[in-house]
């Protein structure tokens, strides 16, 4: 009897667990949206075969991977979300938050549809695919999506080189750690994580030749318990700045400033929440653009934009910013940071002009070479100094 | 490196160790609840709020076991009064609190709050070695580390152990000294949903001073497996949690090392760490299921 009560419990016990394992695994919980089946839909469609995509909406659809007030991620695309609602009184603007990147997606955009909108944002980089079908199946509706690698005929892509600020916070982090040993706490390997850190990377080497770069990944966009177990540890281990990859930025910024290191933050500007040791960071400001796009759905003049392929915004269009400086940066690392920031804007700089090495010491970009924006948007590798392994 | 992992081990074990003390106790009395999950959520979510409102983290511990009650008097009206399915029922739950606490905390995501911070105790804490692993953490901590053997000397040295255990083994005792052992149940099971409840409190207003939907991402459910490898033992449940902690600290400890090992590898290494461990102290005994929870485990109705 005891024996069998003992299988038993084996039994389940390893379920609970597989269920830990997945729960851990899946960070967001299936949230928002409409409750019927995408079929539904389909033949609502077939009249709007003809129009330009993007014209003739009643409103424009906003979905997002998690919460607006993440001080991430989704509140920089939530702003720009708001700007639309500004400059479009006439057109109602749909939010969904906590949209699963899952077929879930494909629901809420068929919903947003049915609710009027023909013109969506899908701004997560998993709602690519399901707003790839979407597209295929309703191709009077224009969509932007945020930083796929993928087009459709009424589907474009925008995203901005944030790389490109995020090189100048490495600038500063390497001018101010004292130990030279920086942390990055990243999500999963995608092309994107990866390009940040090695800007991180070469940013802080340019100016100290001896920084390096420990990555941490975490498995998932926001684990307030794994990111803080995460920053915790780089500290323990002697780092003294702290950047991340992560949609939720608020965790480490406040742990690291409780334990007195300093911060890079990303996304927005949260210097608020490290009034000691906040450096710089990086963000993201939509505004301007997510206007824009709209303006040239709403007039029908999205195909042959510049919206209609993979638009990217860079610091000189002021798509991509530099988040202010801390209290504690010095004039002098300001000075040297701005300067390289006006070198980046006019050109004569380049992050990733060759010669680039990866941690092996291979050669990935020659002497005298500079990569277009498709090859550093794949890429896969991570520079000399970063130490940690890509997951494969 | 070896203190950085044990201090880890303290830092991120701690919320697990507290709901599965919790778990341990409804356990004894013959119910097993899968709802911790939802009530470390609950109370991650009630322990933060009330600190937003209020600025006092210790009413944000009360605040946090109660939300962790509420829960888990949910799953022992369904359970005892009801006779539902108890796995079932607390699977439900889990699911349940996910939705609740993600709609009801939506406007807390962005608030920030002065929590519990590591408060080094004099003179302990210069000790080398052990000062830093064991005595520079919060008050929520060390009151956990205080609670095992109280829970403990409660369990298996008191009247009230007795009376406890007899619920989760021979219930017909009970029955004959006047005792109505299904108000011992329904207090056990309270009882644990508190303490998971201040679980989750120490997640969300001492470990990252946040809140975010499902931030205790499974925390819940490895606690109630802790138990049952853990025989029900208050002891061995703490160093489970411990080990489950340390894995953690482990696995970016040796991602930092930049060793060729695969970081999805990694990740399940607290999971399986655990999992061997405890497999390995339960195969030196006979289990010691709770009768009434062995009937639940094979397969009976709950109740």
């Amino acid at each position: 009897m005891k024996r069998r009560v003992w299988i038993k419990a084996n039994q389940w016990i390893a379920c609970a667990l597989t269920i830990a394992v997945l729960m851990a695994g899946c960070s967001q919980p299936g949230g928002g949206g409409g409750a019927s089946a995408p079929g539904a839909a389909d033949t609502e469609s077939a009249s709007g075969g003809t129009a330009a995509p993007g014209t003739g909406g009643t409103a424009v659809g906003f979905i997002f991977v998690g919460t607006k007030d993440d001080h991430g991620y989704n509140q920089a695309a939530y702003i720009g979300s708001e700007a639309v609602e500004k400059a479009y009184p006439d057109l109602k603007v749909l939010r969904a938050e906590n949209v699963p990147e899952t077929a879930e997606a494909e629901r809420v955009m068929e919903q947003m549809i049915r609710d009027g909108a023909k013109i969506i944002f899908p701004t997560s980089y998993g709602h690519l695919d399901p707003a790839l079908n979407v597209a295929k199946r309703h191709p009077d509706v224009a969509f932007f999506h945020q930083g796929g690698l993928k087009t459709a005929e009424n589907l474009g892509t925008y995203f901005g080189t944030i790389w490109e600020p995020i090189y100048l916070a490495g600038v500063a982090a390497g001018k101010m750690s004292k130990t030279g040993k920086l942390g990055y706490v990243v999500s999963v390997p995608i092309p994107q994580v990866l390009l940040n850190v090695n800007a991180f990377q070469l940013g802080a080497r340019s100016v100290n030749p001896n920084a390096t770069t420990s990555v941490v990944f975490t498995g998932s966009w926001c684990d307030p318990g794994q990111q803080a177990n995460a920053a915790n540890s780089l500290i323990d281990a002697g780092v003294d700045v702290i950047t991340q990859h992560q949609d939720c930025t608020k965790t480490i910024i406040e742990t690291a400033e409780r334990r007195g290191v300093m911060s890079v933050g990303y996304h927005t500007d949260a210097s608020e929440l490290a009034p000691n040791g906040w450096l710089t960071g990086s963000s993201w400001n939509w505004s301007d653009l997510f206007v824009d796009m709209v303006k040239v759905a709403v007039n029908g003049e999205f195909k042959g934009s510049k919206y209609d392929g993979k638009y990217r915004g860079m610091l000189k269009d002021d798509i991509v910013q530099l988040a202010n400086f801390g209290a504690n940066v010095p004039d002098d690392v300001k000075a040297l940071v701005e300067e390289k920031k006006a070198a980046l804007i006019d050109g004569t700089l380049h992050p990733f002009a060759g010669p680039v090495k990866d941690q092996t010491g291979n050669v990935r970009i020659a002497e005298g070479e500079l990569p277009t924006l498709d090859e550093l948007e794949a890429t896969d590798y991570l520079v000399e100094g970063v130490i940690g392994n890509i997951p494969k | 490196m070896i203190a950085d992992i044990l201090t880890g081990a303290l830092r991120s074990g701690t919320s697990v160790m507290l709901a599965s003390q919790g778990e341990l106790v409804s356990e004894r009395a013959g119910v097993i609840n899968l709802g911790t999950e939802g009530a470390m959520l609950a109370g991650a979510l009630g322990g933060f709020a009330v600190t937003v409102w209020t600025g006092n983290p210790w009413l944000g511990v009360l605040a946090g076991g109660f939300c962790g009650m509420l829960i888990a008097a949910i799953h022992a009206f369904l359970v005892l009064t009801c006779g539902a399915n108890q796995l079932a029922t607390g699977l439900t739950i889990m699911f349940f609190a996910i939705g609740l606490t993600s709609f009801f905390g939506r406007e807390f995501v962005s608030q920030r709050i002065v929590g519990f911070n590591p408060v080094p105790i004099p003179l302990l804490s210069d000790i080398p070695f052990v000062g830093g692993i064991l005595f520079n953490h919060d008050p929520l901590t060390y009151l956990s580390i205080a609670l095992v053997p109280c829970l403990w000397y409660a369990l298996f040295r008191k009247r009230l152990g007795v009376i406890l255990r007899a619920a989760g083994e021979r219930e017909e005792v009970l029955f004959a000294s006047g005792i109505n052992p299904k108000l011992v149940r329904y207090l056990a099971v309270l009882a644990g949903g508190c303490l998971a409840g201040v679980g989750g409190v120490q997640l969300s207003v001492a470990f990252t001073h946040s809140w975010v939907e499902n931030m205790t991402q499974g925390r819940g459910v490895v606690a109630v497996a802790l138990v049952i490898f853990a025989s029900w033992k208050p002891a061995r449940a703490m160093l489970g949690a411990y080990l489950f902690g340390a894995a953690q600290a482990l696995q970016l400890t040796v991602q930092q090392m930049g060793w060729p090992i695969s970081t999805f590898f990694l990740f399940m290494v607290p999971y399986l760490l655990t999992l061997a461990a405890l497999l390995v102290v339960e195969r030196r005994k006979q289990s010691v299921t709770p009768e009434a929870l062995g009937k639940v485990l094979a397969g009976d109705t709950g109740g």
